[in-house]
């Protein structure tokens, strides 16, 4: 007997949950970057548990998508915190506030 | 039956790794949980007959992203995450936000169930690697080379915004030869003029 489809959902829906409390909570861009990747991952699972129970590779395919989007992400958003803490000696997001007024 | 056990433990170990990844105030520890977020989703994925994303989901995810998250964190010496002062309402912001999506995954949850379709397709062989690779470069052609052309995107984008924007050592050669020879000229020019 293997866990039904709504199990599989619900880890998802809870993942999904930490992380995007977790972008609001953290104030460390870096950590906000992580709980950004770990949405991501839910995400991944829902494709993959879909792809499981409807027997289509398309939801496999899917993920590797979001992968490659990710890697993307983290070569371009890591670039982008160097840069800042380059200026800003911090990567805390209450700094990144030269657009206000 | 082992599928359920094994997947309630891996289950439990993502949660308690992603609960620990937004607790902790240290990046490195938030790092090191999400490592085991990526690891139990991986054994999860071997769970639901993916062998090929649960490789994929090591290589890339624990592999190659946390490698760079991990050196950028060393690289930086960041202090420890500090609570927030100035935008102190988000607390509230990301409480009401959880409640919502929690009762969304609830609501997802129980419709679900109640659906009378739960039949599981039981063919094992949808995730190998011939199946996904045959579909990747036949049905999926295009969406895989866009996808070539967004990482080499981001390659260009990655070492644009990270380099320094200070000339380099050859650049100042360079432009004090230059600057040298101009003088030359001048001199010699007022020099014939003389």
């Amino acid at each position: 007997m293997e866990p039904s489809l709504a199990t599989y959902l619900a880890l998802s829906g809870i993942l999904f949950t930490i992380g995007a409390v977790g972008v609001i909570f953290k104030r460390n861009a870096l950590g906000m970057f992580m709980c950004i990747e770990l949405m991501l991952n839910a995400v991944n699972l829902t494709f993959v548990a879909f792809s499981r129970y409807y027997a289509d590779v398309t939801g496999q395919l899917f993920v590797f998508m979001v992968m490659s989007v990710a890697a993307a992400e983290a070569a371009v958003g890591l670039g982008i915190i160097i840069a800042f803490f380059r200026n800003r000696l911090s990567i805390d997001t209450d700094d990144a506030s030269i657009l206000k007024n | 039956m082992v599928t359920t056990a094994l997947f309630f433990i891996f289950a439990g170990l993502a949660i308690a790794c992603a609960i620990s990844l937004v607790y902790h105030k240290n990046p490195l520890y938030s790092a090191i949980s999400l490592v085991g977020v990526f690891i139990a989703l991986s054994c999860i994925y071997v769970t639901l007959a993916a062998p090929f994303i649960a490789a994929v989901q090591i290589l890339i995810y624990a592999g190659a992203i946390m490698v760079l998250v991990v050196f950028v964190i060393m690289l930086l010496n960041l202090d420890d995450d500090k609570p927030l002062n100035r935008l102190r309402y988000l607390y509230a912001v990301g409480a009401g936000l959880g409640l919502i999506l929690l009762a969304q995954t609830f609501f997802v949850f129980y419709a679900v169930m109640r659906s009378p379709k739960q039949a599981v397709n039981t063919d094992e062989t949808v995730g190998k690697t011939l199946n996904i690779g045959s579909a990747m470069y036949t049905e999926y052609l295009l969406p895989v080379e866009i996808v070539g052309i967004l990482l080499l995107m981001a390659i260009i984008g990655g070492v644009i915004l990270a380099r320094r924007f200070e000339p380099t050592k050859l650049e100042l050669v360079v432009n004090n030869e230059l600057e040298r020879r101009n003088e030359q000229e001048i001199e010699d020019e007022y020099r014939i003029r003389l």
